[in-house]
């Protein structure tokens, strides 16, 4: 082995240490694993309320509401709750670092500032990824058993798969937003504060009116949503045009965060 | 790649922290003030001063944590943050344990460890040196402040490092946990290592520490050994009983001495010794019981050279309203171990 591949597998092991410790981090704190087990029982419970929901409600459509019958996001509606639990998680995970003085220990320990942050978005970003799989899944399986083979889709038809992915990278994206507003605002209570109103309220509320309708399709969550559209819809973002404005989002807060993290003092 | 490269291990070879030129300003308040001085391994150097004094914050920019203004901190030789695996090489307590209060003790260590990649069967020897093993799995938010101390002291002792930066190490501890601190700071210094270890208290240096740097509005004061700050500062007293005090009150003061009424109706003479004022009966022809040299305690010694700095006094003299609260992170222990007992 040569002095230089030596330096560079070490080099590669030492920021492997930085990710190993975030990664331990966030397993040894049960009450930040708690949010996501609440994702996953919120969607997943409220898909398959939604599927018997959905099973009448087709049966007393119009042929108008037929045409444009979208079995896989009406099933997947239950995201919108479990998003609480998700965007609540990688707010704990970032937030808590400042509430409790752990920064200060994270960053005696690992002093590259970049590195730090990197490891701990990406620890944070792998987990929810899994979660994002194992609810988005569920959740389409449940809700789809409910509405019934006659209306239901399956993931081999058109665009299913699309759609189902693009829900799990849309909730990957909104932790990893979120992270990032925890990183700029460097407080859990803060970022809540900012988030859940955004997320929960803005969003709901703008789209209902008219006039602010063409800015509101612009947010975060509203824009990325739309990947999980089989049948586009004419006021709102195509499904990759919305997700690539949600990615434009997260890149903007991820690079915040970091602008934060490395300008202010600890 | 030969083994040469690696630095020796961390027994027997302390390291250096250099501050120089070392400033630091919040606004218009400067905290640390053109500060240098260099701390060497063997013994154990007490970093003291009035509370807002400057310490934590100059602790702060050492491990990086905080920026300089101007001038520069090192470890090792170079800036904290160039440092590799520097739980190694750096160990740190600053304000506490910095741990969160629902991750347990063990965990907490356990996730520093992994940073560093330290093994983690060193995570229960140092749990076992601050003995903290029986509350290994509990969580820090049930533990007292002087646990909370110990399992940082634990996160500092856990990469072995050569150099050990501890910030009030003493506080919250109770008396058993204090003697404690004191023995193991020795002892590491004896291996060594270097220690530096900040306090407001004197008398605790005094217990503690070998050589001292003292500093008052983020100023340099002293730099020196222990033993020489204490003939250098300490003015002794001369203790005198006897039955005519009037009389000897009267004959002392004539010979340019200031006397003092101690507690028992004894007099005390400022900054002469035994010899001369026993002359001084002698010539006046005075009954004398009892003639004692009164060593000055540190703890006035350190107060006469830092009595112009101190921050924020009781009553007595009002500082400057400019420089009466630091905004700054330097604050009194009291403040932190308040917000502590509130997590």
């Amino acid at each position: 082995m040569t002095a230089e591949t030596g330096t560079a597998e070490r080099g590669v092991r030492r920021r492997g240490g930085a990710l190993a410790a975030e990664w331990t981090k966030i397993r040894t704190l049960p009450s930040t694993l708690w949010t996501l087990l609440t994702a996953f029982v919120l969607t997943v419970g409220i898909a398959a309320v939604y599927g018997i929901v959905l099973r009448d409600a087709y049966g007393d459509m119009d042929a108008k509401g037929r045409s444009t019958w979208d079995p896989v996001y009406s099933g997947l509606n239950g995201l919108t709750f479990g998003e609480l639990g998700m965007v609540a998680f990688a707010v704990l995970v970032v937030g808590a670092e400042y509430s409790t003085g752990t920064i200060r220990a994270s960053l005696t320990a690992v002093p590259r500032r970049g590195l730090f942050y990197a490891s701990q978005l990406l620890a944070g970003t792998l987990l929810s990824l899994v979660v994002a799989v194992v609810t988005t899944y569920a959740a389409f399986f449940v809700s789809q058993a409910g509405i019934g083979p006659e209306h239901n889709a399956s993931l081999g038809d058109p665009g299913v798969l699309r759609a189902t992915l693009g829900a799990c990278v849309y909730l990957t994206l909104l932790c990893l937003f979120s992270m990032g507003v925890a990183a700029m605002l460097r407080s859990s209570t803060l970022s809540l504060g900012v988030l859940i109103p955004l997320f929960f309220i803005l969003s709901e509320v703008l789209t209902n009116v008219s006039k602010v309708k063409t800015v509101a399709k612009y947010l975060p969550d509203e824009a990325g949503r739309q990947i999980m559209r089989l049948v586009p819809w004419d006021d709102k973002l195509g499904a990759w045009e919305g997700l690539w404005v949600m990615v434009a989002w997260t890149v903007a807060a991820v690079a915040g965060g970091y602008v934060m993290l490395r300008r202010r003092e600890i | 790649m030969g083994p040469m490269r690696r630095p020796p291990p961390a027994r027997q070879r302390g390291g250096v922290i250099e501050l120089r030129e070392l400033t630091k300003r919040y606004g218009d308040r400067i905290a640390v003030d053109d500060l240098s001085f260099t701390v060497s391994p063997g013994r154990v150097t007490g970093f003291l001063g009035p509370n807002g004094a400057g310490k934590t914050t100059t602790m702060r920019m050492a491990l990086g944590l905080g920026r300089p203004t101007s001038g520069t901190a090192l470890v090792h030789g170079r800036p904290y943050a160039q440092l590799r695996e520097p739980l190694r090489q750096v160990g740190a307590l600053l304000e506490g344990s910095a741990a969160h209060g629902r991750r347990r003790a063990r965990s907490h260590l356990l996730w520093l460890a992994r940073s560093n990649r330290i093994p983690r069967t060193r995570v229960r020897e140092v749990l076992g040196m601050v003995g903290l093993e029986d509350v290994a799995r509990k969580m820090p938010q049930g533990f007292s402040l002087g646990m909370n101390q110990r399992l940082g002291i634990a996160a500092a002792l856990l990469g072995d490092p050569p150099l050990l930066l501890l910030d009030e190490p003493v506080n919250g501890l109770d008396p058993e946990g204090i003697l404690w601190i004191r023995n193991l700071m020795k002892d590491l210094a004896a291996e060594g290592r270097t220690v530096l270890v900040s306090s407001h208290l004197m008398s605790e240096m005094a217990l503690t520490a070998d050589h001292l740097v003292v500093i008052g509005k983020g100023r340099l004061l002293a730099d020196t050994p222990m033993n020489d700050f204490i003939a250098q500062h300490s003015r002794s007293r001369v203790r005198v009983r006897t039955p005519e005090p009037d009389r000897m009150r009267e004959a002392l003061t004539r010979a340019g001495l200031r006397v003092s009424t101690g507690e028992d109706g004894t007099l005390e003479a400022d900054g002469t010794e035994v010899s001369f004022v026993g002359e001084v009966a002698s010539r006046a022809g005075i009954t004398v019981h009892e003639l004692s040299r009164r060593a000055a305690s540190l703890e006035e010694a350190f107060m006469g050279l830092t009595g112009e700095y101190v921050d924020h006094r009781g009553t007595a003299r009002v500082p400057d309203q400019a420089e009466a609260a630091p905004p700054g992170p330097d604050r009194d222990p009291a403040d932190v171990r308040t917000e502590r007992g509130d997590r």
